[in-house]
């Protein structure tokens, strides 16, 4: 599918075009809510916004859905980013005694970016990405999304694909989003395996016993290694001394065995580098992440929804069930679906929005008309999945709301 | 709590009751009165034990096993450490079990007061009474540590026997302390995650569903966090309530001070003043300088120039030394005058930094000279900085050179590096000066810089005086004045019990 060709010069231009007619507003209000919980939620958290020429604000915060509307159609931001929940408005927050503007709750982040993986990969390097080396993103996902279900127990999770080169992770569990410091950052400890700078040659050490956590990983590592590693990184084509012993084996699925059985041979009895092999796929393959991303409760990532300034992709949530189809190509760009905007409508299109409009009479007709507007480009099917997302999130938040009006013996 | 001059009465009874258990998490404050002396003798006394808990974690490795030998010859000293066992026996000499407990409750408390006002106090109080937690919890006999559970209250669930052989093999492959057998015989519990971080972070325990699985023998880190959660969240309550204490004249000048106190020498108060001559610099800096100094020393001569935290780090130890406020700027303006700095840039910018170190300028604080501690743990140095802690914040390589330069044997730089490598900075400094004194045996405790130099002088049999002087800093009665004082023999170290219980006031004047 074509991306439509993208200029971040035209960014001045559609921006206004996307903010106004195609941002998914009153989901994104929807979610930052949280079903209204928990007082002042939405009010209090911040929102930073880069704007033309590099102007960046922060201590951004609105009181409703339509302040945030108003506000971002004004600026017309290039880069969103969410920060935490406050213990008073941010954009007030010098107002506040010093000591007592504090984050207090914010859900838990994860941050895997493409270029922590260039001394694995051949394919590309820095800001670069292709087919071959998205796998490491799949990868991941999988990696950590097992972990952070099974292991943590968590279950709202939202993975958005950065615009660029990575992935983001949402935990919006509400025992996510109290987590202190401390606790964010030994979950990361604990989701961490690849381990050392530059320098370092040997970034990955095993010792018995293997913790389960590993083990559930190597699974997922295993399944991907031949083709990613031996195939697609043409890991074993690199070493020029087993060129010599591998005359005669063209497939690198049987070099990589040769290569483990003849170590296996050579290590004999000796207890020592017993997991190189395990050793060896996990420094290829395991999942990097940013401690530091996932630490700090005031930590302000990258938005859902935003849009990329230097690629043009907007940050959309991924469908984990169409995980292996997954293209970060194919990701609508913020020009290819003004494009679609334009586009003239088909017969069908009519007749569908004629049976929509009857039915939203009561609804303000600017509204109604942003709400079918999406739905005619690309971005449809995320904020589709957007909305599944909500819905899964909202039957708890229901239980919530309830709670509480029996404990104020509401009737 | 109620204060009065006179001694307290206590029926035994009640105190045998109180004070039955060996360890508790001080959730119950002492509901008794004691005399202003007790409050201030328990409350120093308990914070020498944890400035020296401090030192040891900046030494040793934790609850290693010198670190516990050292910790527990300390309490003994102080009177802190009390043997398990209920044993109300009178001893040779000293307290009862009984009254080392009660003195233990009580000092709590007292401190509680003096380190809940800040963020940073409550910080560095919390770790060390984490610390010293964990050393105790440790020493309990098994038996005692499952009655302190059950005691306190951590009902964590145990998981059945069904669970277990569900879940045995990967129970067995996270945790070094279950194998095949053990998860049959012991009790296993199942802890939410988050009251379980350090086993969680380390990845040393099984995780499912957001429960951690942890064997009886692992739950001391549980515990240790619930102590830690408790006192912090005490400690905040304490805040709030300190106004109506702060209200007593009697309590808030030593509260005050408390917080304060760098318990040991602090060389604030400069003794033999003018007694160094600055001609004798260059050759000091050779013998009697710690590394850190004498690396300064040297970059300023080189370079006729030093950045701020060089200046403040090296200016201090000057004045800790002996320096005059006169010979420091006399010893800064030559060197500056020697490169890019005229005398007149000299008095304009850089004199009043030097008059502020002596406490002449600004809000007229007289800085005290910075401790090992502080010269290892903040401000570290970056490019062009010449001050830290060259163990510290040296390269191994670099470090190496720098020692063989300065005729450190090679089998001492070996011992130095290997002491750097386990992150012993200041027994790395201690191995220097044995190296370059020609000693076997340091016979102090090095976390003071100017604490090297007067050792060092000490060792090269010089300076009578500075001898006369120098105190042990572990003598319980020794309590330092943070304040500068012309005449240093008014407030001299050597105390005696009476004047301090008499004259509280006057006696805390400069605080």
């Amino acid at each position: 599918m074509p991306s439509s060709d993208y200029d971040s010069a035209c960014l001045p231009d559609i921006l206004p075009l996307y903010y106004r007619r195609l941002f998914p507003f009153s989901q994104y209000y929807r979610w930052l809510n949280y079903g209204g919980v928990q007082k002042n939620y939405f009010q209090n958290r911040e929102f930073s916004f880069t704007l033309k020429d590099d102007i960046y604000v922060r201590y951004q915060s609105f009181t409703t859905q339509n302040e945030l509307e108003k506000e971002m159609q004004k600026m017309n931001p290039y880069k969103i980013d969410i920060g935490a929940i406050y213990s008073h408005r941010p954009n007030q927050h010098n107002t506040v005694k010093s000591g007592t503007f504090q984050a207090l709750e914010k859900e838990l982040v994860f941050d895997i970016d493409m270029t922590d993986y260039d001394d694995v990969r051949s394919c590309c390097s820095a800001a670069d990405i292709c087919p071959k080396c998205w796998t490491l993103m799949t990868i991941a996902i999988h990696i950590l999304d097992r972990a952070l279900r099974d292991d943590f127990g968590f279950q709202h999770l939202l993975w958005v694909y950065s615009g660029r080169r990575g992935v983001h992770c949402w935990v919006c569990d509400e025992a996510a989003r109290k987590l202190s410091v401390a606790a964010r950052s030994a979950v990361a400890e604990y989701l961490s395996l690849v381990k050392g700078s530059d320098e370092t040659v040997k970034k990955v050490v095993l010792t018995d016993p293997i913790h389960p956590f590993i083990r559930e990983s190597l699974v997922v590592v295993e399944r991907y290694f031949p083709r990613y590693a031996l195939q697609d990184q043409d890991l074993l084509h690199v070493r020029k001394e087993l060129q010599q012993e591998f005359q005669n084996e063209k497939k690198p699925e049987i070099r990589w065995k040769l290569l483990k059985d003849e170590a296996k041979r050579k290590q004999g009895t000796s207890k020592k580098n017993q997991h190189f092999e395990k050793e060896i796929m996990l420094q290829y393959c395991y999942p990097r992440l940013d401690v530091n991303v996932s630490k700090g409760v005031n930590h302000l990532l990258k938005s859902p929804f935003s849009v990329h300034p230097k690629t043009g992709r907007i940050s959309v949530p991924i469908d984990l069930k169409e995980l292996e189809t997954f293209d970060p190509f194919a990701v609508p760009t913020i020009s290819l679906i003004c494009e679609e905007l334009d586009r003239p409508r088909t017969v069908e299109e009519d007749e569908k929005s004629k049976e929509t409009k009857d039915k939203e009479n009561e609804k303000d007709t600017a509204e109604s008309r942003k709400i079918r507007d999406y739905k005619r480009t690309s971005l449809a099917k995320y904020v589709k999945y957007f909305d599944q997302f909500l819905d899964g999130m909202a039957r708890s938040w229901k239980g919530e709301l309830l709670k509480k009006s029996d404990l104020q013996k509401d009737f | 709590m109620q204060f009065s001059s006179r001694r307290k009465k206590f029926t035994t009874n009640s105190q045998a009751e109180l004070y039955g258990e060996p360890l508790q998490f001080y959730g119950q404050p002492p509901l008794e009165n004691i005399s202003l002396t007790e409050f201030e003798t328990f409350a120093v006394e308990r914070l020498k034990l944890l400035k020296t808990i401090e030192n040891l974690g900046v030494s040793y490795v934790k609850m290693s096993e010198s670190y516990t030998k050292k910790l527990g010859t300390e309490s003994k000293a102080l009177n802190f450490l009390y043997r398990p066992e209920a044993d109300d026996r009178k001893p040779q000499n000293g307290p009862t079990e009984q009254e080392k407990r009660r003195k233990d409750h009580i000092s709590h408390f007292i401190l509680r007061l003096a380190y809940c006002q800040t963020e940073d106090l409550r910080r560095w109080f919390i770790q060390q009474e984490v610390d010293l937690f964990r050393y105790r919890f440790n020493d309990l006999h098994p038996k005692q540590k499952l009655e302190f559970l059950h005691r306190n209250n951590l009902q964590y669930d145990r998981i059945t026997v069904e669970e277990k052989k569900a879940l045995n093999d990967k129970l067995v492959n996270s945790s070094y302390a279950l194998s095949g057998i053990t998860v049959v015989e012991q009790d296993v519990y199942k802890v939410p995650f988050q009251d379980a971080l350090d086993l969680v972070r380390t990845r040393k325990v099984y995780l499912k569903a957001g429960y951690v699985y942890i064997p009886h023998q692992d739950i001391v880190t549980i515990v240790i966090n619930d102590f830690r959660t408790r006192l912090s969240k005490a400690l905040a309550l304490t805040a709030r309530s300190l106004p109506a204490v702060h209200s007593d004249e009697r309590l808030q000048p030593l509260l005050n001070h408390l917080s304060h106190a760098y318990v040991g020498q602090d060389y604030s108060i400069q003794k033999n003043v003018g007694k160094i001559s600055l001609e004798q610099i260059d050759s000091l800096s050779g013998k009697s300088f710690p590394l850190c100094m004498r690396q300064i020393h040297q970059s300023l001569r080189e370079n006729h120039h030093l950045r701020h935290g060089g200046r403040m780090q090296y200016g201090l130890f000057l004045k800790g030394i002996g320096l005059s406020l006169e010979q420091a700027l006399q010893f800064w303006r030559s060197e500056f005058i020697k490169g890019k700095v005229d005398a007149d840039k000299f008095d304009k910018a850089y004199a009043y930094s030097v008059r502020h170190m002596f406490g002449k300028e600004g809000k007229r604080t007289d800085y005290t000279p910075y401790s090992c501690m502080k010269v290892i743990l903040s401000n570290a140095p970056s490019q062009g900085d010449h001050h830290g802690c060259p163990f510290r914040h040296s390269d191994p390589e670099l470090l190496k050179q720098k020692l063989q330069v300065y005729k450190v044997s090679p089998s001492g730089i070996s011992q130095i590096l290997e002491l750097v490598k386990g992150m012993h900075y200041q027994l790395a400094c201690q191995k220097y000066f044995e190296q370059t004194h020609n000693v076997e045996d340091a016979s102090f405790s090095l976390n003071h810089p100017n604490q090297y130099f007067i050792e060092s002088q000490k060792a090269l049999g010089g300076g009578k005086e500075i001898k006369r002087e120098t105190e042990a800093p572990q003598k319980p009665q020794e309590i330092p004045t943070g304040g500068p004082s012309a005449a240093p023999e008014a407030a001299a170290n050597t105390q005696d019990e009476a004047e301090m219980t008499e004259d509280l006031d006057s006696f805390f004047q400069d605080a």
